[in-house]
């Protein structure tokens, strides 16, 4: 899909290389590359009925930058907040009427529940136990670090590989 | 105090706690040894599950209970004991915590003593969980200094295994609220895991680093001695010589501290030479035993007693 022109200004508009939505959510600012673990993390797939259209690497004004527009689905800040963990300047559009109605940063969240699995192979919630994952989240740097609530293991770089 | 319900880890307590439970452990050394009668826990029972081999912590459990007047049970072997049929751990928790006032658990998962915690409205005390916490042992360390060293700005050194022995990792947690100056000495292959010396740094610990007893046996308060397990090294050869170079002798303890002491968790295999048992110098059996009255006074805190 080529360049669209914003209305307003005439200059090309990289969130028009997909097309505007009437309803719904845009996570703008993903970090390059990022938005094929933005949808595993939102648990895009297969199973999703909506429309959903993503771009990666379009340029923006701090580089090239990944979009993602899921239709008529108006994210919960419990959902977009743990993209965060692998995109921290990811921003959040919900769209009515094809205006933007709210617009917000994700925020890292102080735990994560149930989300993750714990890569310490011995931790008791990788054994068949009744036990759901929690992990506290801090920073180290920029990077976000999770720590497990049960065994106290580190986890930060590669999250997405650990989705449950 | 912010001791609750549980004790899962070391750092979940505040200074004020540790200084209260060892000054009530003092206070219950006589009841301890068998020399004065307490039953404060007459009519409560206290349930150990060891799903691992343990002696020391079990038994200095079950003489801790009985001494306050309490009884215990066990899971029994856990061959023949409902484990065996694939029972979850929070299913026997739950089962437990209806025989039981207090459950102590040892466990081989990490973590399992914080789940089972959530299993149960009855206290819980964690007596190993894999290589993560065993917070009584590090309690009954921090006590054995104070009653034959000291404990506040202690010189110690800790040398062996610091890469995988958990009774290490929580001690040294613990010390950082003691003021402790702490030589950790190992072989590189050994040594402390950078995450436990980044946060010691982060809190203002100081430390250093050597491969040799000799560097600083002579300015230390305590040498904790731990195990070198056999298992860690790929050649046998390699682990005969770290294994060597990691022995205490009574000859090299000619120029110590007047106040200075080796404790070892035990058990100990070759690291200790037996001619140091007889040197005044060697606390590691009443170490062993302080175990009970520190377990005591957990007991007691745990049931508000």
């Amino acid at each position: 899909m080529g360049n669209q022109q914003s209305k307003i200004t005439g200059k090309p508009d990289p969130e028009m290389r997909v097309r505007q939505i009437e309803n719904g959510t845009v996570i703008d600012h993903i970090g390059s590359g990022q938005a094929l673990n933005v949808l595993r993390i939102l648990r895009i797939d297969e199973q999703t009925k909506t429309v959903v259209s993503f771009v990666m690497n379009t340029p923006g004004s701090a580089g090239p930058k990944d979009i993602v527009k899921i239709e008529d689905r108006e994210l919960k800040s419990d959902e977009v907040d743990k993209i965060s963990l692998i995109s921290p300047n990811a921003v959040i559009n919900i769209i009515r009427g094809y205006r933007v109605v709210e617009k917000h940063k994700v925020a890292l969240p102080d735990k994560i529940e149930g989300f993750l699995r714990c890569r310490n192979v011995n931790c008791i919630t990788n054994a068949n136990e009744p036990a759901q994952t929690r992990f506290m989240v801090g920073k180290s740097g920029d990077i976000p670090v999770l720590r497990c609530a049960y065994c106290d293991n580190l986890m930060s770089r590669n999250l997405t590989d650990n989705l449950i | 105090m912010t001791l609750k319900k549980d004790l899962i880890s070391i750092k979940h307590l505040c200074k004020a706690d540790v200084e209260h439970i060892l000054k009530r452990a003092e206070s219950l050394e006589d009841v301890a040894r068998g020399e004065r009668s307490l039953d404060l826990l007459s009519g409560y029972i206290l349930a150990t599950l060891f799903y691992e081999p343990s002696t020391r912590t079990r038994l200095s459990f079950e003489t801790a209970m009985k001494r306050l007047g309490g009884t215990t049970i066990d899971l029994g072997s856990i061959d023949i004991s409902s484990v065996s049929k694939g029972e979850t751990l929070a299913d026997t928790i739950r089962v437990v915590e209806g025989y039981a006032d207090c459950i102590v658990l040892r466990h081989p998962k990490e973590g399992a003593a914080a789940m089972a915690a959530e299993f149960t409205s009855k206290p819980l005390i964690n007596a190993g969980d894999g290589a993560a916490h065993h917070p009584t042992q590090t309690l009954l360390d921090l006590y054995t200094m104070k009653r034959e060293s000291k404990l506040e700005g202690v010189k110690i050194a800790l040398a062996g295994d610091l890469k995988y022995g958990r009774t290490v990792h929580s001690l040294v947690f613990a010390l950082s609220m003691f003021n402790a100056k702490i030589s950790f000495v190992s072989p590189p292959q050994l040594a402390m895991p950078d995450g436990i010396k980044n946060d010691l740094t982060a809190m203002g610990i100081e430390f250093e680093e050597t491969e040799y007893i000799e560097d600083v046996i002579d300015d230390i308060d305590v040498l904790y001695m731990t195990r070198i397990q056999k298992e860690r090294f790929a050649d046998i050869n390699e682990y005969n010589k770290v294994a060597g170079a990691y022995r205490i002798e009574a000859k090299y303890l000619t120029g110590v501290r007047d106040n200075f002491i080796i404790m070892h968790p035990l058990p100990r295999i070759n690291e200790i030479d037996p001619d140091v048992d007889d040197t005044p110098y060697a606390k590691y059996f009443e170490q062993s035993f302080y175990g009970v009255p520190v377990r005591m006074a957990l007991l007691l805190t745990l049931l508000g007693k």
